[in-house]
């Protein structure tokens, strides 16, 4: 049965399958895919035949009408009817168990934005992009969204929830596989779209216990497991510009922002301070201070040339010392002073550009 | 018969288009003919457009970042490309073309039922078409062509030129389909039942039903959409009191069974095509006539397959599943039926049935997988991968285009009285076949791997496919312009084909070809249902007086 489940896996280019309900999930699919390619080359085949055997002898040639039996229709019509109806049974009790959460499943807040996924654990700790769930243990995901729709979307679950603003989904699973798992944006939802992705990561229940005993315990409210786990231990009382790093990483400006000098959907943040920039609407500044504080408070009013008024505003969202730190930081991108540590993210890191 | 030089009989007989001459006789003719060339032309444009949008996104998804082009531009790129092929080819073509020339010739009719505001039909596709490509290119739309909200409601590009121009397009598509269902009703010649009606009027009188009933619900969306972004109404945007999933219902309601206006004419279509090449009438005709029918009907009740994973009700999702396997139910018969003509036929393996042979196959995988898609679980891996984008192009790229080509290569030397080059034509339709199976293949498979549909850019282990889907693109490009190219020159060098180059015993054959400008000198009275071939030639058909 391993073997065949490999095979079949494989042959149709299918995932690891990381739940039993992804397993259920492929023997339907095994089962659909045997029956209708049987049923179709069946069918194309007798064509074929019939192309072969019936051909035109000479241009008036006549030929005999046939009609059908009542019998015929009824093959007709019986034979695909049993067969599909035979999908939608097994397909739609499996619809409806991925729709029902068992009781005493763990609870995580799914949000959506342009363009990362939010997680929150109640009373435990937040994180971007990163979802780390115990293996063996049911979770029920409560999507929403902050602006477009968009889908959460982890093919090795072979599960897919729409998060849309206004209203909460849901949906579970129960990852019994540990490893690391894509997770994708399935709905269209902009410029960032397909490189709205994270990472599930699914641990072994022991060390999921201990992990969230310590995010727990620790009182910072910034903790997040996007990062690795040696960094969370650095003083988070440090110096401002370790402060700004980590609050950009929690508010997910590395994924338009990048502070290598590369290109993306934002201007880096190597150099930036102190630059002359050009506006698209043609007037030139200097990046300084306020103008940093202004791009994240009111970021579409002074764009700078070349790059799209895609980047949503952070009043409200960003308190004043923050923003600060996230400008120092900035300030401590130089070229000719010793630069950041590279950008920690999912190792499933976005294309970038040229 | 040899090859004949432009001064050739055929244009020496007086026919539709030589009757009048002059570009103004063609932008004010009420000739059904000429209307239905002229919609040739026009879906053609619009079909080489949308396919080099579509060369260009698969060479942009050649490598896993950027290529040719940046996000922006792709995300244009796609909606560009999906709005031109589905309103201003899938949806207009067929109906255009075929049905207005041909069901006025087989029901025995002088013209349709509205003549003027058949011509309309066509101002409203230009304008239309127009305000779109317009909209689109000045605007740079990015929102897919499905506008979803509040995606679209709340994009910073232009979006709602576009919506206009659907608006517009839906107008034209609503009064075709109202001048086609009184035509049927009321012009068919003394003999021609509705038992004896040719199966291509059938599938169009199936069509035009939904394009009546269904169009208008697109309309009022649009209208919708377009409020909420120009007059800021909140409708469906949750940021202004609205429901995003409202959208996506009144949206499906009319765009699924638009895939049915899609489909249905190319099932008619090949339903002539089979019959003729194989000498034989439809096995099972009544069958075959009321799954159209069943199609159209069933096809208003399945929309909610479009929203299984938007958090719809479990028991919604039921009922529209099983609905949505009656659809595939219907084409399974129609597919029966056609092979079982074959039965005992006389089978000439010529152009139109080589493209009828590719038709069954990507209609008979297309339907498959559209089952596997509405087994629900199933749809929940699937849902906007590219498993989805495969199953509809093989529907309706493998589907409707082979049937368009089936139609177009049965059809041409009735409408322009010329052969084409069977050679090259052979040629080009086994390319084609090739070329779709290569691009599509593949992305059944990024489906099923789980690669997201509307990607600029993909991690690496979905390379490999992209590269061979970006391939078979390329070899589809070059079968259909080939095609272009040699139906283009047998205007000019075709050899004249004759009246009745198949022997074909449809309705739609007892004019000569090309037809006159007047269909008829006398109304037609048939005696007997088309293509019956059980005995030696046609039988002469009686004029009544």
């Amino acid at each position: 049965m391993n073997l065949v489940n490999e095979f079949l896996r494989k042959l149709l280019f299918l995932p690891l399958q990381a739940s039993e309900w992804a397993r259920q999930l492929d023997y339907l699919h095994y089962y659909v895919f045997i029956t209708a390619m049987l049923g179709a080359w069946v069918t194309l085949a007798t064509a074929v035949v019939f192309m072969i055997r019936f051909r035109r002898k000479h241009a008036e040639q006549s030929t005999p009408i046939v009609d059908p039996k009542p019998i015929h229709e009824a093959v007709f019509i019986g034979l695909p009817l049993v067969l599909f109806l035979s999908y939608f049974a097994i397909g739609y009790p499996q619809y409806v168990r991925l729709q029902t959460p068992p009781k005493g499943a763990i609870d995580v807040y799914v949000q959506g934005k342009k363009w990362m996924w939010k997680f929150a654990y109640p009373g435990g700790p937040n994180s971007t992009d990163v979802l780390r769930v115990p293996a063996g243990r049911p979770v029920r995901l409560l999507l929403t969204s902050r602006d477009v729709i968009h889908s959460f979307f982890v093919p090795a679950l072979r599960m897919k929830q729409d998060a849309l603003p206004g209203r909460y989904t849901q949906i579970w699973f129960n990852a019994d596989l540990p490893g690391r798992y894509p997770i994708f944006c399935a709905e269209y939802c902009g410029l960032g779209h397909s490189s709205m992705l994270g990472e599930l990561v699914v641990m072994p229940p022991a060390e999921w216990d201990e992990w969230m005993e310590r995010e727990r315990r620790s009182n910072q409210p910034q903790a997040q497991d996007g990062q690795p786990v040696e960094a969370e231990q650095v003083d988070l009382r440090g110096s401002l510009v370790d402060q700004g790093r980590r609050i950009a990483a929690v508010q997910g400006c590395f994924k338009c922002h990048t502070v290598d000098g590369t290109q993306h959907i934002g201007p880096t943040w190597l150099d930036l301070y102190g630059r002359t920039v050009k506006l698209e609407n043609g007037k030139t500044l200097v990046a300084d201070e306020a103008y940093l504080t202004r791009s994240m408070m009111e970021p579409n009013a002074e764009v700078v040339a070349g790059y799209k008024p895609v980047m949503p505003t952070y009043q409200g969202k960003l308190a004043a010392p923050d923003a600060a730190a996230i400008t120092e930081f900035i300030k401590s991108l130089r070229t000719d002073a010793p630069t950041a540590e590279p950008q920690k993210g999912p190792i499933y890191v976005p294309v970038t550009g040229k | 018969m040899s090859p004949s030089p432009a001064s050739s009989p055929a244009y020496q007989t007086p026919n539709y288009l030589n009757a009048v001459k002059g570009v103004g006789s063609w932008l004010t003719t009420l000739d059904h003919k000429r209307i239905g060339v002229m919609y040739l032309v026009l879906t053609v444009l619009s079909f080489f457009l949308g396919g080099v949008f579509a060369l260009l996104l698969r060479i942009e998804l050649v490598t896993p970042g950027p290529t040719i082009m940046d996000a922006m531009t792709y995300n244009r790129m796609f909606t560009l490309h999906g709005v031109i092929m589905i309103f201003l080819f899938m949806i207009p073509a067929i109906p255009g073309i075929f049905g207005n020339f041909f069901i006025p010739l087989m029901i025995g009719a002088q013209d349709v039922a509205f003549p003027r505001i058949n011509l309309l039909s066509v101002y409203l596709y230009l304008a239309g078409a127009a305000i779109a490509v317009w909209g689109m290119i000045q605007g740079g739309t990015d929102t897919g062509w499905t506008f979803y909200t509040p995606y679209s409601t709340t994009t910073v590009t232009t979006v709602a030129p576009v919506l206009l121009g659907a608006f517009i397009l839906g107008m034209g598509s609503i009064v075709t389909g109202l001048n086609f269902i009184v035509t049927v009703h009321t012009m068919r010649a003394p003999g021609v039942t509705w038992m004896r009606l040719p199966l291509f009027v059938w599938a169009m009188y199936a069509t035009s039903v939904i394009q009546v009933l269904a169009t208008p619900v697109l309309g009022m969306t649009l209208l919708l959409v377009a409020f909420e972004r120009v007059f800021g109404f909140g409708i469906f945007d949750p940021a202004r009191g609205g429901d995003p999933i409202l959208f996506q219902h009144l949206f499906w309601f009319y765009s699924h069974p638009a895939v049915y206006i899609m489909i249905l004419p190319a099932m008619g279509v090949v339903s002539e095509v089979v019959q003729t090449f194989s000498r034989k009438n439809m096995f099972g005709y009544k069958a075959v006539a009321f799954s159209s029918l069943g199609i159209a009907f069933v096809g208003f009740f399945v929309w909610g397959h479009h929203l299984f994973t938007s958090g719809q009700s479990t028991f919604a999702s039921g009922v529209f599943g099983v609905l949505s396997m009656f659809v595939g139910l219907f084409t399974a018969i129609k597919v029966f039926n056609w092979t079982a003509t074959m039965y005992q036929g006389a089978i000439q393996v010529s152009a139109p049935f080589v493209y009828f042979m590719g038709f069954l196959y990507f209609l008979v995988f297309g339907g498959l997988t559209g089952i596997a898609l509405s087994t629900v679980s199933l749809d929940v891996h699937w849902q906007d991968t590219y498993f989805v984008v495969a199953h509809f192009h093989f529907i309706m790229v493998g589907g409707t285009i082979m049937a368009f080509l089936a139609g177009l290569h049965y059809w041409w030397p009735k409408m322009f009285g010329r052969m084409y080059s069977e050679r090259w034509a052979l040629a080009a339709a086994v390319l084609v076949i090739v070329g779709f199976n290569a691009t599509f293949i593949p992305q059944f498979l990024l489906g099923n791997m789980g690669m997201p549909r509307r990607y600029y850019s993909y991690p690496e282990q979905f390379w490999p496919l992209n590269v061979a889907s970006t391939a078979g693109a390329s070899l589809l490009g070059l079968g259909f312009t080939i095609v272009l190219v040699y139906l283009v020159v047998s205007l000019v060098k075709g050899r004249v084909s004759g009246p009745n180059p198949w022997n074909s015993r449809g309705y739609e054959w007892n004019t000569p070809s090309p037809p006159e400008a007047q269909n008829f000198p006398e109304t037609p009275v048939h005696d007997r249902g088309p293509h019956e071939y059980q005995d030696g030639p046609a039988a002469e058909v009686k004029h009544a007086h």
